[in-house]
């Protein structure tokens, strides 16, 4: 059954001589060729699949306008606020680089967040594809640290504020804690130091990311598209060569996606900021509210949501260990999961649980940006209850309780007849494979 | 099931944004004056006019204890700016080019003829030294650091102004309401003639009752109710005329001043707003261009597949 849609044979044929000469010596044009051009993708993926294309759009913009942007900025504590209202201000179009680099950060983290969603939804983590999920992981947890790090470069009160409270996370570890923190930040306050290894690591996580990346793209050519079906691709007639099918439909995307990234950069540059960045960094007065960047407000929320000590554990260690969990658990979700269909379109259980997932997401992301008091720790406390129980009890049970509907025979019998086609559910497994 | 998903996640969005306005009538300042501002919306660019009038002001009464760090003489002249001109009045020499904001006429006055000199220097013996600015300079602020401006205003310190809409949740509606919305102090407090009461600052007017408001351990009674706002070390700083405009038929109010002055600060801290919005429009029309170019492309590619 393992046929050439599964192990995709080279159909590429060097026609020019330098081609030829190339392809006896770096067989580079003939993997771009499989990789981009003739790789068999299954005809039914839906919009939901053209997040990869945007993140790697996405990433790519980043990492331009984070060069050039480093051309002008300074990072010496005393000089770095200023070299951005100089960068805003002098600089040729230095207003539209800065404000690309930081709403493109919000939209990368709004796009990984519906790749994520997607991947969970459609069990694009299960097997054979568990690599894939978790170098996906690996991306997400480097998107966070580069994303703070960045946050931190402007030396505003908020970047300085959300530094120190970042950091001070690991001073919670038992015994080494303030040793970890002192080594991390490079003295005993955020100073100076600090400023020059964000900076530093700014810039070389990017990269980092983009090796990721490769390993990630590679991971995923290896047992090909998971699509919204679930069903492996049977034969050649479920697939269509992804040049130019899903160029066309990922360009269609991409340029939908940057209209909107337009919309906020042009017309709504500093919504998603918070305006005490626009003071300069003051270690001598604390703003009232200190407020991560949106993406990280749900792991605020249960951060602080652990309020108590348990046994031995601070209130403070454990909102930390709750907090790195909430990420750990993703890496063994492919382990967690036992249900034998790979897409909840089949699992009409699973979608009522995936849906209260997203709400639960959503409220923690609200409850992020309230104080922690009163009926906010509360409702706080419940969530991050919800969003463990999800993976580690709703997911694991769900798989042998439920009744899951029958699955098409193929992707191709899925878009002609999708009413009329039945699996006895004992297939299933066959099928999945 | 995607309908279900967006009508859950509209549900959740439509009680976050009801429980969080619930959340903001908490807030102990009042709700700020809402206004119309020109220059907000998608098409809003600066009034040229108020601009002008918006520096008057800040030149006349807030530079005496507010910088603008941020702005150069010639930001005065650029496209956008106040003063700019995209060709010269009658009667410049023809040698002078009075777009370029560091040949502007009106700008070069205006440094001149600024309160400030510019410190400069090391001159040939070692000396720093005081001059006359050019278009060329930052536009020099009262004090020489921070510890001379809080010397001189009690250890309170003027913020810099050239951020100052940015910096503050609805920048705009916030500026003008504080320098519009001083009020006498309230009976039941007690303030020093360097307090200012105001209700739209950010404060606790708590700590400032008097005693018989208060329990023997500093609480407020019970049947006290705290006034809104705080109190600031800056004296109400407009009084109608104290700015005479040159049009007589702008009103010499302290709402038209605080109108002029947001309009102009709000200019200080985003200069380059209506070119980003001018840019705005090209590009997302370009986007939905080539958006549209390859829709019609993906219909045609994939009209042979069912899918």
């Amino acid at each position: 059954m393992q046929d050439d849609a599964m192990h995709h044979q080279s159909t590429y044929k060097p026609s020019t001589g330098f081609e030829k000469w190339m392809d006896r010596r770096l067989p580079i044009i003939r993997l771009a060729y499989d990789s981009f051009v003739d790789f068999p993708t299954p005809k039914n993926l839906n919009y939901w699949w053209t997040f990869g294309g945007i993140l790697a759009v996405c990433l790519m913009i980043q990492i331009i306008t984070g060069i050039v942007l480093a051309m002008h900025y300074t990072p010496q504590k005393d000089l770095a606020f200023d070299s951005l209202e100089y960068i805003m201000r002098d600089v040729h179009y230095g207003w539209l680089l800065r404000y690309v680099h930081a709403n493109c950060a919000s939209m990368f983290f709004f796009a990984v967040y519906i790749h994520m969603f997607r991947g969970l939804y459609y069990g694009s983590y299960k097997e054979p594809r568990e690599m894939l999920w978790i170098l996906g992981v690996v991306i997400y947890l480097l998107m966070m640290a580069t994303a703070f790090m960045g946050y931190v470069l402007p030396w505003g009160q908020m970047s300085y504020w959300a530094a120190q409270v970042i950091t001070n996370l690991f001073s919670a570890i038992p015994v080494v804690g303030e040793s970890i923190r002192t080594w991390l930040i490079g003295g005993f306050s955020i100073d100076n130091p600090t400023l020059n290894r964000f900076f530093s690591l700014h810039y070389l996580l990017p990269f980092a990311i983009a090796g990721v990346v490769v390993l990630h793209i590679w991971a995923l050519h290896i047992p090909g598209n998971n699509n919204p079906t679930g069903v492996e691709v049977k034969t050649k007639k479920d697939t269509v060569p992804f040049h130019p099918y899903y160029t066309v439909k990922d360009g269609f995307a991409i340029v939908v996606f940057l209209t909107l990234m337009a919309a906020f950069v042009f017309f709504a540059p500093n919504a998603m900021g918070h305006p005490d960045n626009y003071i300069p960094a003051n270690p001598l007065s604390t703003p009232p509210e200190i407020v991560p960047e949106w993406y990280f407000l749900p792991f605020y929320a249960m951060l602080r949501a652990i309020n108590f000590n348990f046994l031995f554990i601070s209130s403070k260690l454990g909102g930390v260990i709750v907090l790195f969990s909430a990420i750990a658990v993703l890496f063994v979700l492919p382990w967690l999961d036992t249900s034998k269909v790979r897409s909840m379109r089949y699992r009409p259980a699973a979608q009522l649980w995936f849906v209260l997932f997203v709400a639960d997401c959503i409220l923690l992301g609200y409850l992020g940006q309230k104080p922690a008091e009163g009926v906010y720790v509360a409702m706080a406390q419940a969530a991050t209850a919800y969003y463990f129980a999800f993976f580690l009890i709703i997911l694991p049970l769900l798989g042998i309780l439920e009744k899951p509907r029958p699955l098409p025979k193929s992707i191709s019998e899925s878009v002609l007849k999708p009413s009329t086609s039945e699996t006895p559910i004992g297939a299933q497994g066959q099928a999945a494979e | 099931m995607i309908r279900a998903l967006l009508k859950t996640l509209l549900t959740v969005a439509a009680v976050a944004c009801a429980v969080s306005a619930g959340a903001w009538a908490k807030d102990n300042h009042l709700p700020y004056k809402k206004q119309h501002w020109e220059f907000e919306g998608v098409f809003g660019k600066y009034d040229k006019d108020a601009l002008q009038r918006g520096f008057q002001v800040y030149e006349t009464v807030c530079s005496n204890c507010h910088g603008v760090d941020h702005l150069y003489f010639r930001n005065l002249g650029q496209k956008g700016g106040p003063f700019y001109l995209p060709v010269c009045p009658e009667g410049v020499p023809e040698s002078v080019k009075c777009s370029n904001p560091n040949q502007n006429p009106i700008v070069k006055a205006i440094a001149k003829n600024y309160k400030f000199k510019v410190t400069d220097g090391p001159d040939d013996t070692g000396d720093m030294f005081q001059r006359t600015p050019l278009p060329s300079d930052h536009i020099p602020g009262p004090y020489a650091n921070e510890a001379q401006a809080k010397a001189a205003n009690n250890g309170a310190y003027p913020p810099d102004l050239s951020l100052i809409i940015k910096a503050r949740e609805d920048g705009p509606d916030y500026v003008y309401s504080l320098l519009t919305g001083f009020e006498p102090q309230p009976e039941i407090v007690n303030l020093t003639a360097s307090q200012h009461y105001n209700p739209y600052f950010r404060g606790d007017m708590s700590q400032f009752l008097k005693d018989k408001y208060k329990t023997a351990e500093g609480k407020p009674l019970p049947s006290v109710e705290i006034p809104p706002g705080g109190v600031l070390a800056m004296p109400p700083p407009l009084t109608d005329g104290i700015v005479e405009y040159a049009d007589p038929d702008t009103p010499q109010t302290v709402d038209q001043y605080a109108h002029d002055v947001v309009e102009f600060l709000s200019w200080a801290s985003e200069p380059t707003m209506e070119e980003r919005k001018e840019l705005g429009f090209m590009t997302i029309a370009y986007l939905l261009i080539l958006a549209a170019a390859l829709y019609w492309s993906y219909r045609v590619v994939w009209s042979n597949v069912e899918h």
